[in-house]
C-alpha cells in the first residue's frame, strides 16, 4: 500500500484529542490517513482508544480537539445521519421489531427511497451475502453468523463509500469468525468500499487488513501493513502485541554496521538490528520471533553470538512443535519449529546453543 | 444396544414404559412443589378466591323471600298479576300464617329491608304491619283480606303484591339489572326511571376518567423513564429512589396533600392569585370534581407507569439509535421508528396495570372527588357499607371483574399479551 500524502486522502484524522472527563486523554494527538479503497485495522487492548476513534468517525462522539476529514471535508460538525458512513455493530444492532428485509430497508427508507427500487437493492445485498431467502424472517429467528451477514448487508445496502467494523466478529465461535474474515474483505475488496475495522484479535487483524494501526495508550503506535507489523516492529509494545515475542532486557554494548552489539542482564552478548536505540549503553528490550530462533549453527553467520539454553518442556501441536528454554536466566524463552521430516526433536533437560540472524533480532527501548 | 424398538412405546431398563418411569421420577419433585406452595395457595384459597366467589353468588341469591314466605309464594303462582285485582284470601291467608311465624323469629324486617331496595316503602310497612299481624291468629281470625288492608292500606295495592310475586324467586337476575339501571318487574327487565339511572352513568365516568388517568401517567412517565433508563447507573439509582418515594407514604397521606394543594383556599390557588394570574373571586375549583382526582390519581398511579416502561427500556440497547442514526435516520426518525416500537410492552404493561388499579379505585375519589369525581367503586362500597344491598354491591363488583378481563381479552386480541413485559 502506498503511503499517501494527507491531500488525497479519503479519510483523515488531523491532531485529534478526546477526552471525556476534561481530566484523562483517551486519545492523545491521532493522526491518521486513508487512501480510498484501503481496508485499515484499528487493533489494540480494551481502552487504547481505538472504539473512540471509530465512535468520531460515525459522528456518536465529539472530538474534543482537531479535525476529521471525509473526502477532504470536516466533518466534525457534521451529525451521524448526514454522515453517509456505514457501519457494523459489535452486536448487530438489528432491529428486533422488523423483519430481516425491513431492516435492510430501512436505510432507504430514510432516503425517500421508491418503493421498487428499495425492494430490488434489499434483495440485492441479501443475495450477497447469500441470504436471498431470509427477507422474511425476524432476526431472532437466525443464528449469530447469519445476524452477522444481515448486519453486513445493512450496513452496506445503501452504498456507503465508507464503512465502519466495530468488532463485527466478537460474538462468533473461531471457525465462523475466520470464514466471516475471508467474507468480509472479498466484499469490501469487491465492492471497492473503504473500511475501518476496530477489533482486539491480532490474527483477525493482520488476516484482513491493507493496514493495521495498532492504537495503546490513545496514540497509534505503528502503522503499516500485516508483514511489516509482524517482522518490523517499531517498539516493545508492538513487537509483545502482534505475535509471540521472546524478550530479554540488556544493555548497548556497541553500535557498528547497522547491528548493535547486547549484552543481556546476565551477560551474555547477541546481535540485534538496533530499531530504537541510538546510543551505546542505553537500556533495551531485544525481542526475537519463536520461529526465527536458530538451532543449526550452519544457517548462522560465522562469527554470530549463541546462546545456552536448557530444553524445559516439548510440546507437540501437530503442524508445528513448541519447545520452552531457559535462556540468560528467563524461563519463558519459547522457540516453535515446523513439523518437519528432518526436524530436531528436543528432550527436556538437553542442553543446546540456540542463536539467529541479527535482522530477525531487534534491539528495542526499554 | 437398548432394547427400544420402533414398534410399541419406548420402555425403561427395567421394561416399565418410559413414560410411567419418568412420571414417578418427577411425582417427588412435583409434591415438593405443591408442598412449598401449600400455605400460600391455602392463604388465597380462603382469603380470596372464596370471599370473591361468595360475592358473586350473593349477585344472583335471593333466597330470603321465598324462605321467608314459603306459603305466600305458592299461593301468589297461581294469582294473574296482570289483571289488575289483588289476589284472593287464599293468598293472604298464606301471607299471614308466613309473617306470623316470620315474626316469631324476627324475619321479617329483614325481608321489608329486601324488598324495600325494589320498592322504597316497602320496609316501613313490613315493620308496621309486623307489630299488629303478631296479635293475629291464622287460624281463628280469618278471613285476613279486610283486616290487612286496615292494618296497612299497602296490603290493598296491587303494586306490592306485584313485587312479592317478582322477587319470590330463588335466583334471580334483580340486582344486576339494578346495576345496569333495570328493574325486574312482572313484566320482564325495563329501565329504571329517568332519576334513578345513575350506575351506567357511573360506569362510564370510571371508565372514561380511568382511560384519562392512563392517558396521562403515559405521557408523563414516558420520559422518566427513558431518562432513568439512559442515565447512568449511579444518578439512575438516586432518581428511581424519587419514583418510589411516594410508595413509602401513606396513601391517606397523599391524598389528603393534595387536598391541601388544590383547594379553593389551597396552596396553589394562593399563588395564582399572589402572582394576579387569576382574580381572588376567580380561583380555580381543582377538587370535589373529575379534575381532583384524575391529577390525584395520575401522581398516585404514576410509579406503576414507570416501573415497567422503565424495565423495559433498560433492556433497549443505546446501538440500536446509533445504528439507525448511522443508517440516515434523523433523531426523531430513529425514536419513532426504532426506539418507540421496542418500548410499547411497557407502555403496555404499565397501562394495564394502571388501568384496572384505576378503575377500581375507592381511597382517592372518595377523598377528593366530591360527587362528580368519584367511582363505581364508590357505588359499591356505598351498598356495602351503608346501604347494605350486597346483592346489589355484589352484581356491580361482578360487572367491574367481567369489564377488566374483558378488556384484557381485548388487548390479548390486539396488543398480544406476550408484548407484556414487567422487566
Amino acid at each position: 500500500m502506498p503511503d499517501t500524502a494527507n491531500n488525497d486522502a479519503f479519510v483523515a484524522f488531523e491532531r485529534v484529542q478526546k477526552s471525556y472527563d476534561g481530566e484523562t486523554l483517551v486519545v492523545k494527538d491521532l493522526n491518521l490517513s486513508m487512501p480510498k479503497g484501503e481496508f485499515l485495522t484499528m487493533l489494540g487492548p480494551s481502552g487504547s482508544g481505538k472504539t473512540t476513534c471509530l465512535m468520531m468517525l460515525a459522528g456518536f462522539e465529539t472530538a474534543t480537539h482537531g479535525k476529521i476529514l471525509l473526502d477532504g471535508v470536516s466533518i466534525n460538525n457534521i451529525p451521524p445521519h448526514k454522515r453517509g458512513i456505514g457501519m457494523v455493530f459489535q452486536n448487530y444492532a438489528l432491529f428486533p421489531h422488523m423483519t430481516i428485509a425491513e431492516n435492510l430497508s430501512f436505510p432507504l427508507e430514510v432516503r425517500k427511497m421508491g418503493k421498487s427500487e428499495r425492494e430490488e437493492k434489499v434483495q440485492r445485498a441479501l443475495d450477497m451475502v447469500e441470504m436471498g431467502a431470509f427477507g422474511g424472517r425476524r432476526p431472532a429467528q437466525l443464528s449469530g453468523g447469519q445476524q452477522q451477514r444481515i448486519a453486513l448487508a445493512r450496513a452496506l445496502v445503501f452504498e456507503p463509500e465508507l464503512v465502519l467494523m466495530d468488532e463485527p466478529l466478537g460474538a462468533l465461535d473461531k471457525q465462523l469468525r475466520e470464514k466471516m474474515q475471508f467474507e468480509i474483505t472479498d466484499l469490501a475488496h469487491n465492492l471497492g468500499i473503504t473500511t475501518v475495522y476496530v477489533t482486539h484479535d491480532q490474527t483477525e487483524a493482520l488476516t484482513m487488513s491493507d493496514r493495521v494501526a495498532v492504537f495503546d495508550d490513545g496514540r497509534i503506535q505503528q502503522i503499516d501493513p500485516p508483514d511489516v507489523l509482524y517482522e518490523n516492529p517499531q517498539n516493545s509494545f508492538v513487537a509483545q502485541f502482534i505475535g509471540e515475542n521472546n524478550t530479554m532486557n540488556g544493555v548497548v554494548k556497541e553500535i557498528k554496521d547497522g547491528i548493535a552489539l547486547v549484552q543481556l542482564d546476565d551477560g551474555s552478548l547477541i546481535d540485534a538490528t538496533p530499531v530504537n536505540v541510538s546510543e551505546v549503553g542505553e537500556r533495551t528490550k531485544v525481542s526475537i520471533r519463536p520461529e526465527r530462533v536458530e538451532f543449526n549453527q550452519d544457517r548462522l553467520k560465522g562469527n554470530a553470538h549463541t546462546l545456552k539454553a536448557e530444553v524445559l518442556e516439548f510440546i507437540y501441536m501437530g503442524d508445528i512443535f513448541r519447545t520452552r528454554l531457559r535462556v540468560a536466566g528467563s524461563d519463558e524463552f519459547v522457540v516453535k519449529t515446523r513439523n518437519a521430516p528432518d526436524q530436531v526433536k528436543l528432550k527436556p533437560g538437553e542442553t543446546v546453543e540456540i542463536g539467529w540472524l541479527p535482522e530477525d533480532c531487534r534491539a528495542l527501548d526499554a | 444396544m437398548s432394547d427400544t424398538t420402533d414398534s410399541g412405546p419406548i420402555t425403561a431398563a427395567d421394561g416399565t414404559p418410559l413414560k410411567r418411569s419418568l412420571g414417578r421420577a418427577l411425582r417427588q419433585q412435583k409434591l415438593r412443589a405443591l408442598m412449598l406452595i401449600a400455605p400460600l395457595l391455602l392463604f388465597v384459597l380462603l382469603s380470596f378466591i372464596l370471599p370473591i366467589a361468595n360475592m358473586l353468588m350473593r349477585s344472583v341469591d335471593n333466597d330470603i323471600v321465598a324462605d321467608t314466605l314459603p306459603l305466600t309464594v305458592v299461593e301468589l303462582k297461581t294469582w294473574d298479576s296482570d289483571s289488575g285485582e289483588l289476589p284472593g284470601e287464599n293468598v293472604y291467608a298464606a301471607f299471614v300464617t308466613d309473617m306470623v311465624a316470620a315474626i316469631d323469629a324476627k324475619n321479617h324486617t329483614k325481608l321489608g329491608t329486601r324488598l324495600n331496595y325494589e320498592s322504597t316503602g316497602m320496609s316501613s310497612m313490613f315493620r308496621q304491619s309486623g307489630r299488629k299481624m303478631k296479635k293475629l291468629d291464622p287460624v281463628a281470625d280469618a278471613p285476613f283480606k279486610e283486616k290487612l288492608i286496615k292494618i296497612n292500606d299497602g296490603w290493598g295495592d296491587v303494586e306490592a303484591w306485584r313485587e312479592i310475586k317478582t322477587h319470590s324467586v330463588r335466583t334471580t337476575n334483580g340486582y344486576f339489572l339494578n346495576a345496569v339501571d333495570m328493574r325486574r318487574t312482572p313484566e320482564g327487565a325495563q329501565s329504571q326511571p329517568e332519576d334513578k339511572r345513575i350506575l351506567i352513568k357511573l360506569f362510564g365516568r370510571t371508565l372514561w376518567m380511568s382511560l384519562i388517568i392512563t392517558g396521562s401517567c403515559i405521557l408523563l412517565a414516558y420520559p422518566i423513564a427513558w431518562i432513568l433508563a439512559n442515565l447512568p447507573m449511579r444518578t439512575s439509582n438516586m432518581l428511581m429512589i424519587l419514583v418510589l418515594l411516594p410508595f413509602w407514604t401513606s396513601l391517606l397521606v397523599r391524598t389528603s396533600a393534595w387536598k391541601v394543594l388544590l383547594q379553593q383556599q389551597g396552596v396553589i390557588n394562593e399563588i395564582l392569585v399572589w402572582l394576579g394570574l387569576i382574580a381572588d373571586d376567580g380561583r380555580l375549583v381543582m377538587i370535589n370534581n373529575q379534575t381532583g382526582t384524575i391529577i390525584a390519581m395520575t401522581h398516585i398511579l404514576l410509579p406503576f407507569m414507570i416501573l415497567p416502561m422503565y424495565s423495559v427500556m433498560q433492556t433497549i440497547q443505546p446501538t440500536y439509535l446509533r445504528a439507525a442514526k448511522s443508517m440516515g435516520a434523523t433523531n426523531w426518525t430513529a425514536f419513532w421508528r426504532v426506539y418507540f416500537p421496542q418500548s410499547i410492552p411497557g407502555i403496555g404493561a404499565g397501562s394495564i396495570l394502571v388501568f384496572i388499579l384505576a378503575i377500581g379505585y375507592y381511597i382517592t375519589p372518595e377523598i377528593v372527588g366530591g360527587t362528580k369525581g368519584v367511582f363505581i367503586s364508590n357505588r359499591i362500597a356505598y351498598h356495602i357499607s351503608s346501604s347494605l344491598n350486597w346483592g346489589l354491591a355484589a352484581a356491580l363488583g361482578a360487572i367491574l371483574l367481567a369489564v377488566v378481563l374483558l378488556l384484557y381479552w381485548c388487548y390479548d386480541k390486539i396488543v398480544g399479551i406476550d408484548n407484556v413485559k414487567l422487566g
